[in-house]
């Protein structure tokens, strides 16, 4: 690159004050655009719950998938142990701590390309998202309610089930703004 | 997925919850302080959800920002063209969670313009654009139909929407501050009447992989 611009710094010399017209040599092709990642979101609100505020949760959307199990499961684990101020016990889904917590930590959505996709809808786990799936009610659900999903039954429904307004059948398939 | 039991008191778990009220906001709403901003201020690159979902043999991707956008808001608000968007695909047998595919999309003069699927020039956390443009549309203007773009068996919509997450966050954040014990027995939607600026994408889903595949989103600045 640096070729290229002292080799259009000798051009525009020579020039001088007339009209400067790009060089047809091969060295002047157009630069390479590249872009440097600052966000990056799968699961709904994984980096909201399970990083602590601040700093940290850039590092995490600078963290690439393939990184996050061995960088974030012991952690996510020690969150899930503080959620339920006792030790995390698994939950409804036969998924221990050590499970849940490498699952949560790679954070990407997993997408079937055969089955129904959803979070989460009695039948289906983790075969995509689809608009209406109550994915926070599926977290509370699995962070909160036990092994047999029926702990701390005050924690693991919002109790809001819905989206506030219909989508629509068709693509775009999100409604229209308020 | 309802529990319908009584609330039962928790006590003291909450003293151990209450110390760690450092984690705050939802689904992907403003969550971290380099890509923060909610409403107005909201930038560009913070991505607050994504979704996937099958249409008959198509699969729909939908990748959310800025979230928390008022009506007012909604109206002026654009895709900022420092940002590429770009939807990771890893569709290996053995998924190593490396993208294999990528989708992206660029803003440009009120369009939006989207490259692949096809295998990215390089993993990781930096991006450069790959291939020649798939399929392009206006960006929609708040308050207008649905500009579809439609290109082959792709298309494409960019533009403001309503947010389809919901979440009694306020509660929420009641709780793991410590302030109260359990979400009300009707809860109130925080993302009830906010908007974002949606881009999605459908495509046929023999154009991403076989199987099942792992994706994830990712909001990308121009260097």
């Amino acid at each position: 690159m640096k070729k290229i611009f002292n080799y259009l710094a000798t051009v525009a010399l020579i020039a001088g004050a007339v009209t400067f017209t790009a060089c047809n040599d091969d060295d002047d092709k157009t630069p390479v655009v590249t872009y440097e990642q600052e966000d990056q979101m799968a699961r709904p609100a994984i980096n909201t719950v399970f990083i602590p505020s601040g700093t940290a949760k850039d590092v995490f959307n600078e963290t690439i998938p393939s990184a996050m199990g061995t960088a974030y499961a012991t952690a996510f684990a020690a969150r899930l142990d503080a959620l339920n101020g006792v030790t995390y016990p698994g939950n409804a889904l036969g998924q221990s701590r050590t499970d849940f917590a490498g699952l949560l930590a790679t954070d990407v959505l997993n997408v079937s390309l055969t089955a129904t996709t959803s979070f989460y809808d009695g039948t289906n786990v983790l075969t995509g998202r689809a608009l209406g799936d109550d994915v926070i009610d599926t977290e509370l659900l699995l962070i909160f309610g036990g092994t047999a999903g029926s702990s701390n039954p005050g924690l693991t429904s919002d109790n809001v089930d819905a989206n506030d307004k219909a989508f629509l059948g068709t693509f775009p398939y999100l409604a229209a703004p308020f | 997925m309802k529990i319908t039991n009584k609330m039962k008191m928790l006590g003291a778990a909450f003293l151990v919850v209450g110390a760690s009220g450092a984690y705050l906001i939802a689904a992907d709403h403003i969550d971290a302080p380099g890509v923060t901003g909610a409403g107005p201020s909201s930038i560009g690159s913070d991505i607050t959800d994504v979704y996937a979902f099958a249409k008959g043999d198509n699969i729909v991707f939908v990748v959310n920002t800025q979230g928390l956008l008022s009506p007012a808001a909604s109206a002026t608000a654009t895709f900022d063209e420092e940002v590429m968007l770009e939807i990771n695909i890893d569709n290996s047998a053995t998924k190593d969670n490396v993208e294999d595919l990528v989708i992206q999309a660029t803003f440009e003069n009120g369009k939006v313009y989207v490259h692949g699927p096809v295998a990215p020039v390089t993993t990781g956390l930096t991006s450069t654009l790959v291939g020649n443009t798939s399929v392009s549309a206006d960006v929609t203007a708040y308050g207008e139909t649905p500009v579809i773009g439609t290109e082959g068996s792709m298309k494409v919509f960019a533009g403001p929407r309503e947010d389809p997450f919901f979440f009694d966050l306020v509660r929420y954040k009641e709780i793991i501050a410590g302030t109260a014990s359990s979400f009300n027995e009707v809860g109130s939607d925080t993302f009830a009447g906010t908007n974002v600026m949606s881009l999605v994408i459908e495509l046929p889903k023999s154009q991403v992989g076989t199987g099942t595949i792992n994706i994830w989103a990712t909001s990308n600045r121009k260097n």
